[in-house]
């Protein structure tokens, strides 16, 4: 790990003392025949590998949606599994376009890292999992407890934050990928894991008995997870941005992988101006027309792609809850396209 | 040696000349000042466009981080320390974790390292066997294996907090690591540390004494009874004097861990361990050849002098093997020191994952930290080289002298 983030560090240094900034994301990604995405190193749900090394995730269609909406091919992306602390770095140095791995969305991250996020993939929280035999029923019983975690996380802050405002004792051990956090967790080095908690539903699928593991109620904190790109490319920021969009406007407007054929041809404005049979609203993106199409093509709208990988499709069965689109109780909101 | 004749005292000029340009003279010194100013020239080139460029991308540069809050805590800290302290006392405390954990496994490496290889060259068959297997086995496993075996086979398998082995009942061994029962000082406390001190400076001044008479006028006079009377007897009569110099707070079971008492965290007794024996293993082969490079004429010199095979090892062979042991053994040193980042894996925090990962990760100055940490990394082990250098050069004089 250590020489990992070495390497990317002497990139970033290379890179920076070489050239100016590329703003030209678009055009190296098109030279390059390639989307490169940033992902996490393996977590069911998001960004996991299966034993072929296909990867499968809501935030791998992310990065799908974008090379399809290039290249009219969800394959054309080259997946770099990153850890929690060295994820910027990467993405600072131009090892990776995008950024997609669980990555929560702070002002300090916004500001000072070079980067941008471009929306919301996953409205997500901090939440505990303990063994159910330690009978604990909320997290303010934790007084004392032994906590493991990922290090160069938010969730290492928050419960820093949680602890002390709630004026309890506890002792922190921080791991630095999520197998040796869980690992040391299921030994019995904790009494707890704490992660976001749709990676604690993730993370139990791990262990060897999931259900002898319980989710406390509590969730502790706001983990907005969305993908990033590089400061200073517009271009490439507004349409990493639009393809998120562009799979939540589908849902809003009914457009399903099965029956996006039959609705490119709708005469409803809406859908004529989003499919580009009327107006050139992909080109100004610096795409084609058909991009809403072919992202939709590719990976469905943003709903299906939630319940195939982590909703009720999945292993990880998670409600949609917040997740849900504005106008059915949640707060997922994409801008019209028009 | 013969008596050569002086040579002619060479010029001033000359002399200089050969320093500075080696054998090619005044061209090759202007080569020479030419190549390191283009060296600084490019250095300086780097940095400069670094900056500019960091500032372009708006990634925050410079060493300001280091006066924020750092908003995380740490299991272990040789320094009070709270989430409240700023990421230059996170670096302290990483690096002194650092320290700790090498100085301790580098003590234990040689301890270990030495004991192997003296087991190795014995004429005990089952003894050398038994060295060599340990040799082999140890070093032909990759150490992060070894760090996460004892970590999650051996220390991970002791019974959880509640059921955890009592010794005396003061003395607790779990999954969460040793709790011992921690001295706290009373006011009795600083005479107490000055009577030991007094008496270990005595107890030496009478050792220097001894040994003088011995050579000096093949005196033998026998101290152990007074530098014993002094270690225990000077401490004794203070405590009783003023009182108690410590007492101790004793763990107590309280909800999920231990509270009071100190603690030895499992990460740090996994890598200590894993860490001590697998340098060991190098150690050993280094010690090993350092002593087959002594003439086997030594040795029966030695025998024949009537020593015994120990004495003979530890005051003619072991010396002059130390000549060819020491530089191999720094580099050893050197390994431990920089392997103990393998840290991270199993959550014991030190200068990496502390520093050069949770700081990194939450500041995004990979630049400026990762620069940081190797430019401390290279410090540790000037300062280790340095130190062997100066021990090599006394082990030289005495043994020339
Ligand atoms: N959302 C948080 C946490 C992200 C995170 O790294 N979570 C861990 C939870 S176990 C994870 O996903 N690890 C997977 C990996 O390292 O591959 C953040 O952005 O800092």
């Amino acid at each position: 790990m250590k020489r990992v983030s070495l390497v990317f560090t002497l990139a970033l240094a290379a890179g920076l003392s070489t050239n100016a900034a590329t703003a030209q994301t678009l055009k190296t990604v098109k030279d390059r025949g390639l989307l490169s995405c940033g992902v996490s190193q393996g977590l069911p749900g998001f960004s996991s590998p299966d034993d072929k090394g296909n990867w499968t995730g809501i935030d791998v269609d992310v990065c799908r949606a974008v090379a399809a909406a290039i290249f009219d091919d969800p394959t054309k992306v080259k997946f770099v599994p990153l850890s929690a602390k060295d994820r910027f770095t990467a993405l600072q140095s131009g090892e990776i376009d995008v950024l997609s791995r669980n990555t929560t969305w702070t002002l300090s991250r916004d500001t000072s890292l070079g980067a941008n996020f471009t929306g919301v993939t996953y409205y997500d929280g901090q939440g505990f999992l303990v063994k159910k035999s330690l009978k604990v029923n909320s997290a303010l019983e934790l007084n004392s407890a032994s906590v493991c975690v990922q290090t160069g996380t938010t969730t290492e802050q928050n419960l820093a934050d949680y602890f002390k405002g709630n004026n309890m004792k506890y002792e922190v051990i921080a791991f630095g990928t999520a197998d040796e956090t869980v690992k040391a967790y299921e030994s019995g080095r904790c009494d707890v894991f704490t992660s976001d908690v749709s990676q604690l539903y993730a993370e139990r699928l791990k262990l060897s008995n999931p259900a002898d593991h319980a989710v406390l109620p509590e969730v502790i904190s706001k983990e907005p997870l969305g993908p990033m790109v590089r400061h200073g490319d517009d271009q490439w920021f507004d349409l990493v941005k639009w393809t998120l969009f562009a799979m939540v406007d589908a849902e809003e407007l009914g457009v399903t992988q099965k029956n996006v054929g039959e609705m490119a041809k709708s005469d409803k404005p809406e859908l004529k101006r989003a499919f580009g049979t009327d107006g050139n609203l992909g080109e100004q993106l610096g795409l084609t027309k058909d991009w809403f199409s072919r992202i939709v093509k590719a990976v469905g709208n943003y709903g299906e792609s939630f319940d195939r990988n982590v909703g009720s499709g999945s292993k990880l069965g998670i409600a949609r809850g917040l997740n849900q689109l504005w106008n059915k109780g949640g707060i997922q909101y994409a801008p019209p396209i028009r | 040696m013969s008596i050569e004749a002086r040579p002619p005292p060479p010029q001033f000029a000359a002399r200089l000349k050969r320093a500075l340009g080696g054998r090619a003279g005044w061209s090759g010194f202007v080569v020479q000042i030419l190549f390191v100013a283009a060296l600084v020239w490019i250095f300086y080139e780097i940095v400069a466009n670094a900056r500019t460029n960091l500032e372009n991308q708006h990634i925050t540069a410079g060493f300001g981080f280091l006066k924020n809050t750092a908003g995380f805590d740490v299991s272990q800290s040789l320094i009070p320390y709270s989430g409240s302290e700023t990421y230059t006392r996170v670096f302290f405390v990483g690096l002194l974790n650092t320290l700790l954990v090498s100085l301790i496994g580098i003590f234990f490496a040689t301890l270990i390292g030495f004991l192997v290889a003296l087991g190795r060259l014995s004429p005990n068959w089952l003894l050398s066997r038994i060295s060599g297997g340990y040799v082999e086995l140890v070093r032909n496993l990759p150490l992060l294996f070894q760090i996460l075996f004892w970590y999650l086979a051996v220390l991970a398998a002791l019974p959880g907090p509640r059921q955890s082995i009592s010794l005396f009942g003061s003395f607790f061994l779990s999954n969460r690591g040793l709790i011992i029962p921690k001295p706290i000082g009373n006011p009795a406390f600083e005479p107490f540390v000055m009577a030991v001190a007094v008496a270990i400076a005595a107890a030496f001044l009478l050792w220097r004494y001894a040994r003088r008479q011995l050579f000096q006028s093949g005196k033998l006079i026998t101290i152990w009874p007074y530098v014993l009377g002094l270690l225990v007897g000077l401490p004794l009569v203070t405590a009783l004097v003023f009182g108690a110099p410590v007492r101790f707070e004793f763990p107590e079971l309280k909800g999920f861990n231990f509270a009071g008492g100190s603690r030895v965290i499992p990460g740090f007794v996994a890598l200590t361990l894993a860490l001590s024996t697998y340098t060991a293993a190098f150690i050993a082969e280094i010690v090993r050849a350092g002593i087959l490079s002594v003439h086997k004429g030594q040795m029966e010199a030695g025998a024949s002098l009537g020593l015994a095979r120990g004495s003979v090892l530890r005051l003619i062979v072991i010396p002059q093997a130390l000549r060819v042991i020491l530089p191999p053994l720094t580099n050893q040193y050197l390994n431990l020191t920089k392997n103990s980042s393998l840290a991270v894996a199993i959550g014991y925090p030190d200068l990496v994952s502390v520093f050069a990962g949770t700081t990194l990760s939450q500041t995004g100055q990979a630049i400026e930290i990762i620069g940081i940490t190797m430019g401390v990394y290279l410090l540790i082990s000037l300062v280790t080289s340095a130190i062997m250098s100066f021990y090599g050069w006394r082990l030289g004089r005495s043994l020339e002298g």
